[in-house]
């Protein structure tokens, strides 16, 4: 490659909860499967890491349908968390990974925090690179009404009991289904996260007035897309200003443009979510414009625009 | 499967509010397989903001053509587009027809489409007659008038039996083609001979999977869903199908084509 030799590239890389990340671009869990459904148009080994869809322990069939449905520049869903569980996953999910050169990171959930603990201690000694705790999705029941993610002392909890149980770097996914964010994410600084990804979906729902009922078979779901990135976008803004652990920004990034207000609002990585249903190369061309953003205004490492918001003296 | 920027090289009008799309995909078309879909971004900005998919039509040289009706925002925007634009397409995807094999006691194919279900079909009919031109091809076509009656020249071209069927009756037989299909099913003893594939609204396969299932023949129905990734990674366009109790498949990528006899119609 030719390149004139006093222009040194500028630095993409970042180092996350201690992961090595050639850039800060990753997919977010539930939005790229297991990797293999992409992995004939996406080049997987340019990609920051990959979160895999969600683990439980036992297989779970996930939500009757309906399950999706589109809303203005949205999209709502309700999953349930279908997955093939723990066993299958490493046996015959895990193994397609060892060809590629990207850092893994394996979101979990379980209905209890014991469940938690043992997927964590499960995955110890598996090739992976990294645990996201899944407290926060909204289409599953739990014993206790309400997600982990709501309740800050559930989440501490469960967040220092796997923290004990693994020496893998350990992310929270946190919900926006919540009054104040940031006290989350300091509880879970406090139990030793390495790390907090947000958001996760927004509670919603959608109507069928011609029979007057709900669209998703669940009713309610959880709504993704560019209709929640300025939300999404304020909440990290609120976590930066209180914890000092490293935040995944996450919430309807469609463009480099978008991730980079996440990256100056305090996200030090961002994960590429429903964008990547809208155009299977969204996360390359996100990384792409991102490093054209840098050239241009002369930034030579992305690590020094995290958080560099300028706002208004008051 | 590939994501590619294909040149529109035309866009017709063919009935009321009815399409008719080529576009130069020369990769996709080399790929595809009749029943295969391909996932089409109709517009770069949104909304809409998820793709939409439509069957492969028709596959000539380096052109593929899809054939669709303008259901709402998605479609409509689709229907404005001209010759020489470019389209973001995704494809082929899913799982296609299962064709006969050559050496399969098959000798009598139905073919059975519900309006726009003609996309998928004709595509097959033209495999088959290249593939097995000595096997007698019946396409049964339904919808709701003589104006809405889709691409019957076409399957005449290739040398297919066609009836129709009209719900008013303005052609053909009056009412359902799944009617048709049943007063149109050889004598029981050649049933072993016969095989079955459908096209079309959900409760016309649902009526045709029955049919199937009371006299015995093998039956492929393509279903149409609203679909996200169109990869098979979202699971959010999943039908219920038999299992051990019951199993959730992906119609993006178990499907769009299934054995009518795998799937559980409610």
């Amino acid at each position: 490659m030719m390149r004139k030799a006093k222009e040194k590239p500028p630095n993409l890389a970042i180092e996350l909860a201690g992961i090595s990340l050639k850039n800060p671009v990753m997919v977010a869990s539930g939005t790229f499967g297991y990797g293999e459904e992409y992995a004939q148009l996406v080049d997987l080994n340019r990609l920051g890491a990959i979160v895999a869809k969600t683990i439980t322990l036992k297989p779970r069939l996930g939500n009757e349908p309906p399950r999706m449905v589109e809303t203005a520049s949205g999209v709502l869903n309700s999953i349930g968390l279908q997955n093939v569980g723990i066993d299958a996953f490493i046996n015959e999910k895990l193994p397609f990974f060892r060809e590629y050169d990207v850092p893994l990171i394996v979101s979990i959930a379980g209905e209890t925090t014991d469940e938690y603990v043992q997927l964590a201690k499960t995955l110890q000694g598996e090739k992976i690179t990294g645990l996201e705790l899944n407290l926060s999705c909204p289409n599953i029941k739990y014993d206790r009404k309400l997600m982990f993610a709501q309740d800050a002392q559930a989440t501490h909890q469960v967040v220092s009991r796997v923290r004990k149980a693994t020496s893998l770097p350990l992310m929270v996914k946190l919900s926006p289904n919540v009054t104040d964010i940031a006290s989350i994410a300091k509880m879970c600084e406090e139990a030793g996260a390495d790390g907090v990804s947000l958001i996760n979906t927004f509670t919603g729902m959608a109507i069928d007035i011609e029979n007057r009922k709900p669209i998703l078979h669940q009713i309610t779901g959880g709504l993704s897309g560019p209709a929640i990135k300025p939300i999404a976008l304020r909440m990290v803004y609120e976590v930066h200003k209180t914890v000092k652990i490293p935040i995944i920004g996450i919430g309807g990034i469609m463009t480099a443009g978008d991730a980079l207000e996440f990256i100056i609002a305090g996200a030090k990585a961002v994960a590429i979510g429903t964008g990547n249903f809208v155009d299977s190369l969204t996360s390359i061309k996100v990384i792409d414009g991102i490093r054209e953003y840098m050239v241009k205004n002369k930034i030579k490492d992305i690590k020094s625009i995290v958080g560099s918001l300028k706002c208004p003296k008051s | 499967m590939v994501q590619v920027d294909a040149k529109i090289l035309e866009n017709r009008e063919i009935g009321s509010q009815r399409y008719k799309m080529a576009l130069s995909a020369p990769q996709i078309g080399r790929q595809a397989k009749p029943g295969q879909f391909i996932h089409v971004r109709v517009s770069k900005s949104f909304p809409p903001l998820l793709r939409r998919p439509f069957s492969v039509h028709r596959v000539q040289g380096q052109k593929i053509e899809i054939l669709y009706k303008v259901m709402g925002k998605g479609t409509e925007i689709l229907s404005r587009k001209k010759g020489g634009e470019y389209l973001d397409i995704l494809g082929p995807l899913g799982k296609g027809y299962q064709l006969p094999s050559a050496t399969s006691k098959i000798s009598d194919i139905i073919l059975v489409a519900g309006g726009t279900g003609v996309a998928s079909l004709l595509f097959l009919a033209e495999s088959i007659s290249v593939a097995n031109p000595e096997l007698s091809i019946l396409v049964l076509i339904g919808a709701k008038n003589r104006e809405e009656l889709l691409s019957e020249g076409d399957f005449r071209r290739l040398g297919c039996g066609v009836e129709v069927a009209t719900e008013n009756g303005t052609k053909g037989y009056k009412g359902l083609v799944s009617e048709l299909l049943e007063k149109c099913l050889p004598l029981s003893g050649d049933k072993p001979k016969l095989i079955v594939f459908a096209c079309g609204p959900s409760e016309m396969l649902k009526m045709i999977g029955k049919i199937s299932r009371k006299h015995r023949f093998p039956c492929q129905v393509s279903l149409e869903e609203r679909l996200a990734c169109g990869v098979g990674a979202c699971l959010g366009c999943v039908v219920k199908a038999k299992g051990s109790t019951y199993t959730y498949k992906r119609v993006c990528k178990d499907g769009p084509v299934f054995d009518a006899g795998e799937l559980i119609w409610e």
